[in-house]
């Protein structure tokens, strides 16, 4: 069923990605993780497409923020990231996905890994936690390029400095601020074991990125000890024009 | 490992077109193998969505679970990879769907 959603707000989070807040009159509400499809149509006829996870927390206003990255030679992205403007209608299927989701009945440790774009569905328990008013603790490890392409950095900083339940480390992978004490480079075993729930504390992990980054932080979860089904997975593909 | 580690992405990407179909998410619901007996969630399966549909693999042996095509207007689901899928309605209900 697709539902008819307007353009309230537009954000730039980096020089590639914006996050669009659409007012959805019909919106039945969702869970933090789930996503949405995104359907273009053309005057032809022709049509396509694409999901994109829910970067906002459940809320009663009726409102939906996607955060979409444009990639290179994307059919779907480029329009939604440059020319999409307030006002505009957009068709939407959703909320969809009953597995990658983080309701506020749950108390256990949350360990978060973002790689890139992998932080929207994360984000949105983070913030769906705080409006909640859940005490579970947190932990992020975000994986990003570099200092530049870090999403909601304000909103993060905010939410852990005002709650010790929230931690967060950023692990650069190619340029790193200046006296970072870790250089750049990949997710290893070293910062896993540094910047995640041991596995006694038998957390939930919830993984989200590009295949590969969720390919190798899942092996790094399963070789500390995590149990394989203590992990949920959303895998982005680097062709598709997904998040 | 199989070759194609590296392509796919996770069964519950696929909830957007099966919600078309079904009444209830089936992405949380458990699905057997009919190839190895496998029971794991449908989110959990391999999908591969480079084909011209949708094909999901089990996790376990890369057996054909499902295929989803749509063609023609008219869509055509192959379920013959499965031996069962279960359900379980009162969390289905929470999906929020």
């Amino acid at each position: 069923m697709w539902r008819a959603g307007t353009v309230v707000a537009l954000h730039d989070e980096t020089a590639t990605a914006r996050t669009i807040t659409l007012e959805v009159p019909d919106w039945p509400g969702h869970v933090a993780g789930q996503h949405v499809d995104v359907r273009l149509t053309a005057p032809d006829g022709y049509s396509a497409v694409r999901s994109y996870s829910i970067a906002s927390a459940p809320n009663s206003e009726r409102r939906v923020a996607l955060t979409v990255e444009q990639l290179p030679n994307g059919e779907v992205s480029p329009y939604l990231t440059q020319e999409l403007a307030v006002g505009d209608r957009l068709e939407l299927r959703g909320p969809i996905g009953g597995w990658f989701v983080w309701r506020a009945q749950q108390t256990e440790p949350i360990q978060l890994i973002a790689g890139g774009s992998g932080i929207v569905p994360l984000m949105a328990m983070i913030r769906s936690r705080a409006s909640t008013g859940s005490a579970a603790p947190f932990r992020l490890l975000y994986s990003v390029r570099e200092p530049g392409a870090v999403f909601y950095r304000d909103d993060l900083q905010t939410l852990s400095d005002r709650d010790n339940n929230v931690s967060l480390t950023f692990a650069y992978t190619r340029v790193a601020p200046q006296d970072w004490p870790r250089p750049p480079g990949r997710i290893d075993a070293a910062l896993i074991a540094d910047a995640t729930w041991p596995s006694n504390l038998a957390p939930t992990c919830f993984v989200c990125g590009p295949t590969s980054f969720v390919e190798a932080a899942t092996e790094l979860l399963i070789a500390s000890a995590h149990g394989r089904d203590k992990i949920r997975t959303e895998r982005f593909g680097p062709t598709g024009d997904r998040k | 490992m199989s070759s194609h580690t590296y392509d796919y992405l996770d069964g519950n990407a696929a909830a957007g077109e099966l919600s078309a179909i079904f009444a209830m998410d089936v992405t949380i619901a458990e699905a057997q193998c009919a190839h190895c007996g496998a029971i794991k969630r449908f989110a959990e399966a391999h999908l591969y969505m480079q084909a011209p549909g949708v094909v999901a693999r089990c996790a376990v042996c890369e057996h054909v679970l499902l295929r989803l095509v749509n063609a023609r207007q008219r869509a055509f689901l192959d379920l013959g990879g499965m031996t069962c899928l279960i359900l379980d309605p009162s969390q289905l209900q929470e999906s929020g769907q």
